[in-house]
C-alpha cells in the first residue's frame, strides 16, 4: 500500500450533510471491474440523464480539476459498506476527506486503501468550505506526522487519530501481513475457544 | 468485586485475541457471512497469495445480484453480474465454506439466512461485507459490516483490528399499538436521534415493547442501526430468543444446547452496566411511519404533513430539506395520506420474513393492488413457509407479483429497479437519491403500511384498514 505521509493539494467543498456512499458510487456500477468504475464517482450528482455535466456540481466548476482532497459535511459516507466508494476516490486522485463526522464503515475503509480520514470540529470544517467555494482550486496541506491541516487562511488545525491507523498509513504497512505477525495469539485463542464453545 | 458490564463489552471482552496498548484490539470473528458481492475478498486473498483460515466458519449465500424472476444464473443479463454469481460456487468449492445457492431452498438474503439456518447465536462476532450485517443483533451476537479489504483480512486472519466503540442504550417502554410494527419503532428512534445519532457508538435496544418483539421484529429493528449510524445494533437473549434458536441446523444441539443456554444466559447487561448514552421512546406513541425526504432520519407520522423548510432551525438545514423535497416532488403542507403512490416493494433483509409476510397479507386478504406491487420473500424457506400457509394465494388474488428471494429492488443491483420519477412505497431500509434507480422516490414504510398504501393507491393509515 502507497505510504500516506503529506499531502499538499486543492480540496472541493461538498456541502450536503449525510451524502451517502449511494451517491460516492450509484449500485448500478458496482459489479463491474475497478477500471471500470472510475467514471462512476459521483455520476448522478455529476452528470445528468444525458450525460451532460450539471454545471451546478463542484467537480464541474473551473479551478477544481487537480482536486486530492474532499471537505465535506457531517456524517459523510455514510450508508453503504462498499468500498468501491473509497477506491473509486482514490482512483480519481483523492487521498484525504475532512469533515466533522464520517460513516464508520467508510472511515474504516480509507485506512485499507492509503487515504486519511480526518475529523475537524463543525464550525471550523464550514469555513475551511466556505474558503474554498470563494477560491476554487485553493489548497489545503495536510501533515500526518505532525496530524494538522494547514488551511486556505493560513489557519492550522490539528486532528486526533489512534497511532495504530496513523503508523500503518505512514509506513503503508498491509495490515493482514501485521496480523499475521500474531499467529500465535491467534491459534492460542483458537485452542482456548474449541473447549469453550465446542459447538461453533 | 468486577465491574458491572454492557451485553457489548463482555462479548467484546470473550474475543480479544490482542489488546494493543494504542487502544486497538484485535478481535476474534466467530462467523463469516459471504455473499455474491463477497468475490473481491477471495480475489484480494488470492492477491495476497493467502488460504481461508477458517473455512468452517464461512457460510455464504448469492443475494445481491440474484434475479427476483427467474432462478437461472445464465438469465442474468449482465455479464460481470452473471460472472459473481457464478464465483460464490467456485470461491467457495475451492475454499470449503458451506454454500445455500440459488435452486437450494436454503438460498435467500445473507441477513434472513444467518438466523434462519442458527449460523447466527447469542455471543458470536459476526462479519459481513454488507452494512446491514447489523440484523444479526437480535439475537445477541455482536455483528457489524466491513469493507471487502477487511473481509479478506477476516479470511486470512479469521480476525479483525478494531477500537472498542462507545455503548448506547435506546429504551423502548410500554406496549406498541395495533397497527405499529418494529419498523415503526426503528423509523421513530431515527427520527429522534438522526441518521448520525450513533456514530461510533454499539446500540443495545432495551424497554418492555422490545422484549415483547418476536426475533423477526428485532432483526428488523436492528437491521437498521447503521441507518442511526450505529456500528451494530443488539437485542439481549431471553427466552423468546432461545426457543427461535433450538432445533435450527447449526445451532447447538443436546448437551451442547444446554451448555449454549447457560452462557447465554449471562450474557445480557449487568443492571449497574453504564452507557455512553441513552435515549428512550414511549412505545404508545409511536404510530404508522412514513419517510418523505431522501435520508431515512426524514420520518414522519403517517398522520402528519409533509414538513415545511422554513421551519427547520437553520439555513443549511432548511436548504437540505429543499433539495430533498425537490427529488422527492412533494409540496409543503401535504398531508402524508394524500401522496399517491406508483409501486409498491415488500422485500429486502429489514422486511422479508414470515412474520413480515404474515402482516402483509393480513392487511391484502380481501383487497386489490391499484398499483404494480412486489413481494419477494427473503429466503426460500420463507417462502416456502408462505405458501403452506397459503399467503402466496393471498398475494396473489390481491394483485401483488410473488418473487424468488433476493436483495431485489432495495438496491437495484440485479436490475430490478423502479423508472425515474417514480414513487415507491418500499419495505427496505434506505431511501437515499437513486437507491431504487436514478430519480426513483423512495418511502420508507412497514409491511403494512405499504399493503395499505398498494391498495389505496396513496400512503393510508394502515389502522384504518386493520379496524
Amino acid at each position: 500500500m502507497e505510504p500516506f505521509t503529506s499531502l499538499t493539494a486543492v480540496a472541493i467543498p461538498i456541502d450536503q450533510p449525510n451524502l451517502d456512499t449511494d451517491q460516492i458510487i450509484p449500485a448500478r456500477f458496482l459489479g463491474k471491474p475497478r477500471d471500470m468504475q472510475v467514471e462512476a464517482l459521483f455520476h448522478d450528482l455529476r452528470y445528468d440523464t444525458e450525460r451532460r455535466p450539471r454545471p451546478d456540481f463542484v467537480m464541474n466548476k473551473p479551478g477544481y480539476a487537480d482536486a486530492r482532497i474532499v471537505v465535506a459535511e457531517r456524517n459523510f459516507a455514510c450508508g453503504s459498506s462498499r468500498e468501491n466508494a473509497v477506491t473509486v476516490m482514490v482512483d480519481n486522485g483523492f487521498r484525504a476527506f475532512i469533515a466533522p463526522s464520517f460513516g464508520d464503515i467508510f472511515f474504516n475503509n480509507c485506512f485499507q486503501n492509503g487515504a486519511l480520514p480526518i475529523r475537524l470540529d463543525a464550525a471550523r470544517v464550514g469555513v475551511i468550505r466556505a474558503a474554498l467555494r470563494a477560491a476554487p482550486g485553493a489548497q489545503l496541506t495536510i501533515d500526518l506526522a505532525k496530524q494538522t491541516v494547514l488551511g486556505p487562511d493560513n489557519q492550522v488545525d490539528r486532528f486526533e487519530i489512534d497511532s495504530f491507523r496513523k503508523d500503518c498509513l505512514l509506513k503503508g504497512v498491509d495490515e493482514v501481513s501485521l496480523t499475521l505477525s500474531y499467529e500465535q495469539e491467534i491459534a492460542r485463542f483458537e485452542e482456548r475457544q474449541s473447549r469453550e464453545v465446542s459447538w461453533l | 468485586m468486577t465491574t458491572a458490564q454492557t451485553m457489548f463489552e463482555k462479548i467484546w471482552q470473550r474475543h480479544v485475541v490482542v489488546d494493543r496498548d494504542d487502544g486497538y484490539t484485535l478481535l476474534y470473528i466467530d462467523r463469516h457471512l459471504m455473499h455474491d458481492g463477497s468475490a473481491a475478498g477471495f480475489a484480494r486473498l488470492r492477491e495476497l497469495g493467502l488460504k481461508l483460515r477458517r473455512p468452517d466458519r464461512g457460510f455464504a449465500t448469492p443475494d445481491h445480484y440474484v434475479l427476483s424472476n427467474s432462478r437461472s444464473i445464465q438469465d442474468i443479463p449482465d455479464p460481470h453480474h452473471r460472472r459473481l454469481v457464478e464465483q460464490i460456487k467456485e470461491n467457495t468449492a475451492a475454499s470449503g465454506v458451506t454454500l445455500f445457492d440459488l435452486g437450494d431452498e436454503r438460498q435467500g438474503i445473507a441477513h434472513v439466512v444467518g438466523p434462519e439456518q442458527g449460523v447466527t447465536q447469542p455471543g458470536l462476532i459476526l462479519v459481513c461485507g454488507d452494512s446491514h450485517t447489523s440484523t444479526h443483533g437480535a439475537v445477541g451476537a455482536l455483528a457489524f459490516g466491513i469493507g471487502s479489504s477487511e473481509v479478506a483480512h477476516v479470511m486470512a486472519t479469521q480476525c479483525l483490528w478494531q477500537r472498542k466503540p462507545k455503548a448506547m442504550r435506546v429504551s423502548v417502554e410500554g406496549t406498541l399499538g395495533p397497527g405499529v410494527t418494529a419498523k415503526d419503532v426503528i423509523l421513530a428512534i431515527i427520527a429522534k436521534i438522526g441518521t448520525a445519532g450513533a456514530v461510533g457508538h454499539v446500540i443495545e435496544y432495551a424497554g418492555s415493547a422490545i422484549r415483547g418483539l418476536s426475533i423477526e421484529g428485532r432483526l428488523t429493528l436492528c437491521n437498521m442501526s447503521i441507518e442511526a449510524g450505529g456500528r451494530a445494533g443488539m437485542v439481549a437473549p431471553d427466552e423468546t430468543t432461545f426457543a427461535y434458536l433450538k432445533g435450527r441446523p447449526f445451532a447447538p444441539a443436546g448437551e451442547a444446547w444446554d451448555r449454549a443456554v447457560a452462557l447465554w444466559r449471562t450474557l445480557p447487561s449487568d443492571p449497574q452496566a453504564a452507557f455512553d448514552r441513552d435515549v428512550s421512546l414511549d412505545a404508545a406513541a409511536i404510530t404508522p411511519m412514513v419517510t418523505w425526504g431522501t435520508s431515512p432520519e426524514d420520518a414522519l407520522s403517517i398522520t402528519a404533513r409533509i414538513p415545511e423548510p422554513s421551519t427547520a432551525p437553520d439555513a443549511a438545514k432548511q436548504d437540505s430539506m429543499r433539495r430533498a423535497l425537490d427529488y422527492m416532488g412533494l409540496v409543503p403542507g401535504t398531508p402524508l395520506d394524500q401522496v399517491a403512490v406508483d409501486r409498491v416493494f415488500i422485500g429486502s433483509c429489514t422486511n422479508s420474513r414470515i412474520e413480515d409476510l404474515r402482516m402483509a397479507a393480513k392487511v391484502a386478504q380481501g383487497r386489490k393492488v391499484v398499483v404494480p406491487s412486489w413481494v419477494v420473500a427473503g429466503s426460500g424457506l420463507v417462502k416456502r413457509q408462505a405458501e403452506a400457509e397459503g399467503l402466496d394465494r393471498i398475494f396473489r388474488e390481491a394483485g401483488f407479483e410473488w418473487r424468488e428471494p433476493g436483495c431485489s429492488m432495495c438496491v437495484g443491483m440485479n436490475g430490478d429497479t423502479g423508472q425515474p420519477g417514480e414513487r415507491i412505497a418500499s419495505t427496505s431500509n434506505r431511501n437515499f437519491i437513486g437507491r431504487q434507480g436514478r430519480g426513483v422516490r423512495t418511502h420508507l414504510v412497514s409491511p403494512a403500511m405499504a399493503v395499505a398504501a398498494a391498495v389505496s393507491g396513496h400512503f393510508t393509515d394502515v389502522r384504518r384498514l386493520l379496524s
